[in-house]
């Protein structure tokens, strides 16, 4: 088939970085078609916008949050990272989260989801003011979550501009704003993308989201088997897959087939990374969008074997690829072995691939940050009578555009940042925050000044931390238990600090009214 | 019913913790056998989540589904 493809003589004439950038353009427009699309079924609503009316069932539901909580971090982090470190890498992150994660949706989403509904929130900081009585707590929250949010959205940025970089190399002659490789400067591939996702968010708000999540989710999913698989083959050299992965196992040094240089506790402590999931401002906004209580099911059970589809070939691939040659770019190994292991046309299309996986993250925490800044600032702020739902809109979608320009401003500075070690600073702040909302949810006791000294506590232990890893520089940085024994990842402390803060002064402070106990615990307001 | 949850995901913890293959350089369906064990691992903690939809998903939540739907 592809033989096929790459006879015609269009094609013929073209040279592979053309054909890749042929295929990813057509691929970008595929995308905005999906926006135009979901446009037609816009109500106008701002309820639509945010969203879709509540109408996601399962299978959409299970696409989208699976596509939203995979990003640059499954595909092109992982792959890098087990360059480095080996198949350890699979049960620090992928096994892990399947755990967490789903024990976070049943746990914290339902429940968001049932609140959400009931009370009509559409963001966390309306939930943990209504729940606390407290302006202040929604105020601290509010710049926290987006600071958290902004790095995440680096981590898109970035992955996004080097795949395009090194998947279009050889199109056009290199001088002048094209660099040596011949490919798409990164300044330039990076705008491409933020401007895509921004035009299909905007176009089709929530639903396009949804939609462009699910579709997306899809496209990463079906081409990293088939990636695994053609990457596999010419690279194992033997007739068989099987054959071929034993080949290319048993040349793996036992550095990278076992987990023989990971410490137990540092082990442990990653299991911590995945709570973050928990208070992702954008998944609760996909929560949020639910049909019903039981749609929650299907994404429940399938998360993990979805995370595992995705993870299992990229950790393999990375491991190989350390015996194969000790040279690979930091955050391209993926993409040069894609580049050079495959055909033109198939390589296109495994970069459409890895782009479907960063672009399925951005659209939903574009979309959360204006929901989030006209919901908890403007409106709650400015009065919500003042504002119809279209100016709310309006001002959603300058603020969305304000974000992407700091974000990709940021961008262009940190783009030799290493993905993975971003996103894993990212994740233990956020982590940081779960026994905030875990709290809220279950534990009557909590109280606002428990909240704000929680949060404060998370803050000032993530900043200090980040400072003394040199800003991320040192990617070994991790706290010791004991003199120079028993590692433990930084999100350990962080945890451990919010948690004990939200505690102490809760119990040392007034509990919540009985009015708000009857609200969020109706069952067991009088226990 | 949260207790029960708990206590399986406090079990697929331990088995995430396989100190018994941390070390085995062994291959097992062309991959190291470390690896094969966590991606099994993946399709156990789906099992269990799907036991847990179905015998400890909360009344409360069909509950409020129906009252959603008699709102709407």
């Amino acid at each position: 088939m592809m033989e096929i493809l790459a006879s015609l003589p269009m094609l013929a004439e073209m040279n592979s970085g053309q054909i890749r950038l042929g295929i990813l353009v057509g691929y970008l427009a595929l995308l905005l078609f999906l926006g135009v699309v979901a446009n037609r079924f816009f109500t106008g609503t701002k309820n639509d916008f945010w969203n879709a009316s509540h109408g996601i069932g399962p299978f959409l539901l299970l696409m989208s949050m699976f596509g939203t909580t995979m990003t640059a971090f499954a595909l092109v982090g992982s792959t890098s990272y087990a360059y480095q470190r080996g198949i350890g890498v699979y049960a620090l992150m992928a096994s892990s989260s399947g755990i967490v994660h789903s024990l976070c949706f049943f746990l914290v989403g339902v429940k968001i989801y049932q609140f959400g509904r009931k009370y009509k929130y559409a963001t966390q900081v309306q939930f943990f003011r209504d729940r606390l009585e407290s302006d202040f707590a929604g105020l601290l929250i509010f710049p926290v979550l987006v600071v958290l949010v902004l790095p995440y959205l680096l981590l898109g940025i970035i992955a996004g501009g080097g795949t395009i970089a090194a998947m279009t190399g050889g199109a056009f002659e290199p001088g002048g704003m094209i660099p040596d490789n011949g490919g798409i400067p990164f300044w330039m591939g990076s705008l491409l993308i933020c401007l895509v996702v921004l035009s299909y968010v905007f176009l089709g708000g929530m639903r396009g989201t949804t939609w462009a999540n699910a579709f997306q989710t899809t496209v990463f999913m079906v081409l990293g088997i088939v990636t695994f698989y053609l990457l596999t083959m010419n690279l194992g050299g033997k007739e068989s897959l099987m054959a071929s992965m034993d080949s290319l196992t048993k040349n793996l040094d036992t550095e990278f087939s076992t987990r023989q240089s990971m410490p137990h506790t540092l082990y442990m402590s990653y299991m911590l990374i995945p709570l973050s999931v928990a208070m992702f401002p954008h998944l609760f906004q996909h929560w949020l969008t639910a049909k019903n209580a039981k749609a929650f099911k299907v994404p429940v059970i399938l998360h993990p074997i979805f995370v595992m589809l995705v993870w299992a070939p990229c950790v393999l691939i990375g491991a190989w690829a350390s015996s194969v040659s000790p040279s690979f770019e930091q955050n391209k190994v993926l993409q040069t072995l894609v580049a050079t292991e495959v055909g033109p046309i198939m390589g296109g299309l495994l970069s459409a691939g890895i782009l479907a996986a960063i672009m399925s993250s951005l659209d939903s925490q574009f979309l959360c940050l204006g929901t989030m800044f006209t919901n908890d600032v403007v409106t709650h702020y400015g009065g919500r009578e003042k504002f119809s739902d279209r100016s709310q809109l309006v001002i959603a979608r300058v603020f969305i555009c304000l974000i992407v320009a700091v974000a990709y401003a940021l961008a262009q500075l940190g783009a030799s940042k290493s993905v993975f070690n971003m996103g894993i600073w990212c994740f233990s702040g956020f982590a940081g925050l779960f026994p905030i909302v875990v709290a809220a949810l279950y534990w009557k006791r909590l109280t606002a000044a428990g909240v704000i000294s929680g949060v404060l506590a998370m803050l000032c232990s993530w900043l200090y931390l980040f400072s003394q890893s040199n800003w991320g520089a040192n990617k070994e940085f991790m706290i010791y238990l004991w003199r120079n024994e028993y590692p433990v990842m930084p999100v350990t402390v962080i945890l451990l600090c919010s948690a004990l803060a939200t505690i102490l002064t809760s119990l040392l402070t007034r509990p919540p009214s009985q009015q708000t106990l009857q609200k969020f615990f109706p069952d067991r307001a009088k226990s | 019913m949260n207790r029960f949850v708990l206590w399986l995901v406090f079990v697929l913890v331990i088995a995430h913790h396989d100190f018994w293959f941390w070390n085995s350089p062994d291959r097992y369906l062309g991959m190291p056998v470390g690896l094969v064990y966590h991606m099994g691992l993946s399709i156990i903690t789906a099992a269990v989540w799907a036991f847990v939809c179905i015998v400890a998903w909360p009344a409360e939540l069909d509950e409020f589904d129906q009252e959603q739907k008699v709102a709407k």
